[in-house]
């Protein structure tokens, strides 16, 4: 098709403001560039982008500073909560939040996740996960489902000697000092849609002080799950969401109360 | 030019306290000055005690093996403390306590019937008091009005209505202290 | 140490319990909201030293203190500031180790703290004091020269500093800095985004940090070594001792010199940089060295690389949270006085272990 009327073309789609004019290195078909994309929108529309204050993890995510166009710090594996903390109780009106995968939330940053949730710090928890270890090739997550094979648990994830699932929105729901905790998906439009309302909600939660939030997403990795960006999309609907139930875990009174623009 | 004074005691005999006054007047005139508490497997057998160091310049090591001066309030401070002081250096006994001599020929002892004299006072809690008396007395290391003065300058207000009592019996451990002297002399 | 860190502007503490420093936490823990300014008790050393790293980023000043334990625990955290270069404070109070040990003073994290720790290449300015004077006066000096150079600055003490009383001036309040190093992730609108990361992933990078990290390292060196000398003059045997043992060290030598014996004191301030120039001066002129500490010989094989052969480089410590008296000391003294040795030739600590077992035995 050849556009000839530019005169009233209309701007549809246009890369946010908050992320900048550079390729990502995530894989084809990784949700990585969704998640990063609704972040970013819901900082352009709430106008933080210029007073938000990121946290980069450790994991395939270790580069999201290059996408995000704000100020970032990078994080030790599993430390951004408590980086987080470092950052926000000096700036407590600058907008903070981490970003983190399975690996390095529930694993190695277990102590710092619960904790920074356990007293209620007024920040936002961005959680991806996709339920394996993606920047080292493929290794067994907490996350990961009973049964699934990754290149830790060739035999599949045996429940008997390697547990089950954690279940993070599910555990620091049970935490009195968080104020947001749900859990959303990025497997198709109609999720992302829902998803970016839980981000906006989440932001609005620590803009408006009512401590910790955090938005726990399904996420794909086709790469390590060795199957195509389409199939991973399905993978998420029939085998994650029955293992990671999506909803609100955690919803305080005065949350409910807001009235959250946007989405 | 330095004195090493240690002060040892039960708990509760205000070990800790007479060194503190010690320093607090050693400080307030200008002089160098440590003080620290024991620690370790010297507090077994519920003793107490501390070092405190006073000098005319920069200090050293602030725990010493070999005191010039031992204020001994109870019988296991004289027992541990007896062979530790320097040759020529000064044994304060608390003879109300103590019912041995001291056993050296070549430190200068002084006998303080420190609790009898306190509760004569009104208050045996001022045996500690007595006890540095008698070091001032029986030493040049700090002047009797500079540790009233200190005295008076870190006792809290409450406690100011007992000042007189404390002077008194700083008065009369170095009188006995003085005493002794002479006679050795 | 708490009260002087405040005083020099530390707008942020984040601490975890551990004896024989938890006071330090309990003063920031009165201070810091009473002054409106940050303190957190982490859940771990680890997640402290994060927080530190996360605020430091901010360009704030900011510190932490832990004793040995914790301070392993840090480790971690320690590179990443390294490797980010942005400036923190740290206080260790160091106790008896390995392992859980004990709580009674010791030197014996002087590697953990100037040789290394945490993994990459990096340095660190570690300060010791000998007093409380000087404990007070070298956090005030830390925050300085953390922030100048963008560098972790330890203060790195034991615990008799702690239990000692001694009269020392607090330096009056700073006000606090206004605006922000043009490094500082501030979240502030209307300037190019900052980032502060230690990830170099083209090892040409890295290896370009890795310069500017040893340059500016130099820098430090050629400006910041401090040391006192006590009676070197003239002395014949020279000891160097730093902190708690440079005390007994003193000691030791005045009770010496006392007795006719021409000795002498060389007390490094600056563990790192470490004054190795003024240890190869001194060793020019002394018949023998004495190294005495309070661990086996660790600042023994930063000396010995000073003193490049130019005298015998003896050694005495206690370990263990044993605090050596100076008689002990003096008695090495004379040792060498009487029976200068010729050539130690790398048995220093066989020797010492020797006469360690006579000392122990006596006590």
């Amino acid at each position: 098709m050849v556009i000839t009327d530019t005169q009233n073309a209309k701007v549809v789609y246009e890369r946010p403001e908050s992320l900048t004019d550079i390729s990502t290195h995530y894989c084809p078909g990784c949700t990585h560039g969704t998640a990063h994309r609704l972040v970013a929108e819901v900082l352009d529309e709430m106008g933080r982008r210029e007073h938000s204050i990121g946290v980069a993890s450790v994991g395939c995510s270790v580069f999201s500073y290059n996408y995000f166009d704000m100020d970032f710090v990078q994080a030790a594996h599993g430390r951004a909560p408590a980086m987080a903390t470092g950052v926000k109780r000096v700036f407590p009106d600058r907008t903070v939040y981490t970003y983190q995968g399975d690996g390095d939330l529930a694993s190695i940053g277990m102590a710092e996740i619960m904790h920074a949730a356990g007293r209620g710090e007024n920040i936002t928890v961005v959680f991806l996960n996709n339920a394996i270890y993606g920047m080292t090739g493929g290794q067994m997550a907490p996350t990961t489902l009973p049964g699934m094979k990754t290149t830790s648990s060739p035999l599949g994830r045996d429940v008997e000697t390697q547990g089950m699932p954690l279940k993070m929105s599910e555990i620091l729901a049970t935490l009195d000092a968080t104020a947001y905790v749900v859990r959303r998906s990025l497997h198709n439009p109609a999720e992302i849609r829902k998803a970016k309302k839980a981000l906006r909600t989440a932001f609005e939660v620590q803009e408006r002080g009512l401590g910790f939030s955090m938005v726990e997403l399904l996420s794909s990795c086709p790469t390590n799950w060795g199957i195509n960006p389409l199939e991973s999309l399905t993978f998420i609907e029939d085998k994650m969401v029955p293992a990671y139930p999506l909803g609100d875990y955690k919803v305080l009174e005065a949350v409910k109360a807001m009235k959250v623009k946007g989405a | 030019m330095q004195t090493e004074i240690i002060v040892a005691g039960f708990g509760g005999q205000g070990v800790l306290f007479a060194g503190q006054v010690l320093a607090y007047a050693a400080m307030d005139h200008g002089l160098h000055v440590t003080w620290i508490p024991s620690y370790g497997p010297e507090m077994r057998g519920g003793t107490a005690n501390c070092t405190v160091i006073i000098a005319d310049e920069e200090i050293g090591a602030p725990l010493v093996k070999h005191p010039k001066a031992v204020i001994a309030l109870n019988r296991p401070s004289l027992d541990k403390y007896e062979p530790l002081v320097t040759a020529g250096g000064l044994l304060l006994v608390n003879a109300s306590l103590i019912d041995r001599p001291v056993a050296r020929e070549d430190v200068q002892a002084v006998y303080v019937p420190a609790n009898e004299i306190a509760e004569r006072l009104g208050d045996k809690r001022l045996t500690n008091m007595v006890m540095v008396g008698a070091l001032l007395g029986a030493t040049g290391v700090l002047e009797m009005n500079a540790v009233q003065e200190s005295l008076k300058a870190h006792l809290p207000a409450k406690h100011h209505r007992l000042l007189p009592a404390n002077y008194q019996a700083l008065e009369e451990g170095a009188q006995i202290a003085r005493e002794t002297l002479a006679q050795a002399a | 140490m708490a009260e002087a860190a405040l005083r020099a502007g530390c707008e942020a503490y984040f601490g975890y319990p551990i004896t024989p420093q938890t006071e330090l936490l309990e003063h920031m823990a009165a201070r810091m909201p009473e002054l409106g300014r940050a303190f957190v008790q982490a859940e771990s050393e680890v997640a402290a030293i994060n927080m530190v790293y996360g605020a430091a980023c901010t360009g704030k000043r900011v510190m932490t203190s832990s004793s040995s334990p914790g301070v392993s625990l840090m480790m971690e955290g320690l590179s990443y500031i390294a490797g980010t270069e942005v400036p923190a404070v740290i206080i260790d109070v160091m106790r008896g180790g390995p392992g859980l040990g004990n709580i009674a003073p010791a030197q014996a994290d002087y590697h953990q703290m100037v040789h290394g720790g945490g993994h990459g290449d990096y340095k660190q300015i570690v300060l010791a004091p000998a007093s409380v004077q000087e404990a007070i006066d070298l956090t005030v000096l830390a925050f300085d020269l953390a922030e100048k150079y963008r560098s972790i600055a330890v203060v790195l003490a034991d615990g008799s500093l702690g239990q000692m009383m001694e009269p020392a001036e607090l330096p009056p309040m700073q006000p606090l800095k206004k605006g922000a190093p043009e490094w500082a992730v501030t979240g502030e609108p209307g300037r190019p985004r900052r980032q502060l990361t230690s990830i170099y992933l083209q090892p040409e990078d890295e290896e370009t940090t890795n310069i500017r990290l040893l340059r500016r390292w130099m820098e430090i060196e050629a400006n910041e070594v401090r040391y006192q000398g006590y009676y070197l003059e003239d002395a014949e045997i020279v000891l160097v001792g730093f902190g708690t043992s440079g005390r007994v060290a003193l000691s030791a030598v005045r009770q010496a010199r006392a007795e006719g014996i021409r000795a002498g004191l060389l007390r490094p301030i600056s563990l790192s940089p470490f004054p190795t120039e003024a240890v190869k001066a001194a060793a020019q002129s002394a018949k023998a060295m004495l190294v005495v500490e309070m661990n086996a010989g660790q600042m023994l094989t930063d000396v010995k690389l000073a003193v490049q052969g130019a005298c015998p480089v003896d050694f005495y410590g206690r370990m263990g949270g044993v605090v050596p008296l100076p008689d002990e000391v003096l008695a090495e003294i004379r040792r060498l006085h009487a029976n200068p040795p010729a050539d130690l030739n790398g048995h220093t600590r066989a020797a010492w272990l020797d006469r360690l077992e006579l000392v122990r035995g006596g006590n």
